[in-house]
């Protein structure tokens, strides 16, 4: 098949060259009826490499989860073949069941059906920490 | 409702609040005995605690109300394997407040999300403590008549220290405290405390292994113990045991209004001779701590003398 423009879909563009397989499986893309094409190793003026993913349909993207694994995604979204917008991603303040806590003594090693929340601490430096336990997520 | 799960809970002013009511019932004990006629305490005690669990029964008694439950996990229905959203749903039908204390890190905020009643984190694994923070700032408020313009030194395990992370966080709040850290390489304050809370706070402070060339210019000496099983060979520890005991020596320089609190239990980091010393303020400061778990206890239970 011809991985072409898109007529109606989304592009997540500047996509760390090597992290798209990453990406489409935590958005559960593999689940999607519509095309979806994956780009790697693409050539990019800003990034040297990255790679890209098109899904051929709009759809509800967390864009936290987005934001968390990759900042430095682009978001275009098309429509009649044109892009209508376009987001830049930050990083989210707050993900949840994203990360899971690595600290053994931390009350989600043990307690059933607790939500794995982990907060924004240190922009500047990406840090996020358990809201249990305060542990850094690596 | 509220809950005191981490000490930064807390504003600033509440916590200026709570200390002049600790200081009030401290003054006028007779006013506060009935405040909390008919009100119960539960203690949940999933580990073992002397002064914690006892402060927090004297604190009660000594407001009119009544105390119940554990001390540790083994008489409780944790034992059968019950979480702690399901102990915390039963048991906050039976009392009004609870303290609990955990060996897991963040229990008692998955408490605070299933509880009907406040809840207070009596110390969860080595994680917060936010009572005792409460109790050190009542003590260093009480001695030296202010929380802010003072040079703290923490001294011992700073690493793993809960309650020296937890009064480092209180008192970055407050305006010209300089903090002196003494501590072995391998026991030194964690970088992310510097860069997360001190640096973003714009608190002063220094890092140092000597604890004898900083002592005279502290306002306060925090004194925590130095654990043999922290070291990862027999020879640093031994080497550096020494190194972090107060005696009376090492004390003599201090200021004469210098104060040296301990989170207790002390093992042998400060020598018995130095509790004669008028500077030392370690039994005073467990005193306090039943003082100021009353005046926390009023605050969220929203009753008043």
């Amino acid at each position: 098949m011809i991985i072409g423009q898109i007529e109606n879909g989304i592009v997540l563009d500047h996509i760390t060259a090597g992290r798209a397989m990453e990406i489409y499986d935590v958005l559960h893309l593999g689940e999607l009826d519509c095309t979806v094409a994956i780009i790697k190793n693409a050539q990019s003026e800003k990034l040297g490499r990255k790679d890209i993913l098109k899904v051929y349909d709009v759809i509800d993207l967390d864009m936290d989860i987005l934001g968390y694994i990759d900042p430095g995604i682009t978001v275009n979204i098309i429509q009649n073949g044109k892009v209508v917008e376009r987001r830049h991603l930050e990083l989210p303040v707050r993900v949840e069941n994203v990360i899971r806590c690595k600290n053994p003594r931390c009350i989600t090693s043990v307690e059933p059906g607790l939500k794995q929340v982990f907060k924004l601490t240190d922009r500047v430096r990406g840090v996020y920490r358990c809201i249990y336990c305060d542990t850094q997520a690596k | 409702m509220r809950h005191l799960i981490d000490i930064l809970d807390l504003s600033k002013q509440e916590i200026d609040e709570l200390l002049a009511t600790a200081n009030d019932i401290i003054d006028h004990p007779a006013d506060y005995a009935e405040v909390c006629h008919g009100k119960k305490l539960a203690t949940l005690f999933f580990e073992p605690s002397t002064r914690t669990r006892l402060s927090f029964e004297a604190a009660m008694y000594e407001l009119g109300g009544n105390v119940l439950g554990f001390s540790e996990a083994s008489s409780s229905s944790a034992s059968k394997g019950e979480s702690v959203s399901d102990t915390i749903r039963v048991v906050s039908n039976y009392a009004d407040i609870i303290a609990m204390r955990h060996p897991k890190e963040g229990a008692p905020m998955v408490a605070s999300m299933k509880s009907s009643v406040p809840i207070i984190n009596a110390g969860d694994g080595g994680h917060n403590h936010p009572t005792q923070t409460l109790t050190d700032l009542l003590t260093i408020s009480r001695e030296q008549d202010r929380l802010d313009h003072l040079t703290i030194g923490f001294c011992g395990d700073l690493k793993f220290g809960r309650t020296v992370h937890s009064l480092l966080c209180a008192m970055a709040r407050y305006e010209k405290v300089k903090m002196i850290f003494i501590a072995p390489e391998e026991l030194k304050i964690p970088d992310y405390l510097i860069t997360e809370v001190l640096e973003p706070a714009g608190v002063e402070y220094v890092q140092t292994t000597d604890l004898e060339s900083v002592i005279p210019e502290l306002d306060i000496l925090y004194m925590t113990r130095v654990q043999r099983e922290r070291f990862f060979n027999e020879a640093d520890y031994l080497r550096l045991k020494d190194s972090y005991i107060l005696t009376p020596p090492k004390l003599a320089p201090a200021k004469s209004t210098m104060r040296v609190l301990h989170p207790l239990p002390r093992v042998n980091e400060i020598a018995v001779a130095v509790d004669e010393d008028p500077r030392a303020c370690y039994f005073e400061q467990a005193k306090n701590g039943k003082y100021v778990r009353m005046a926390l206890i009023m605050k969220l239970l929203g009753v008043t003398k």
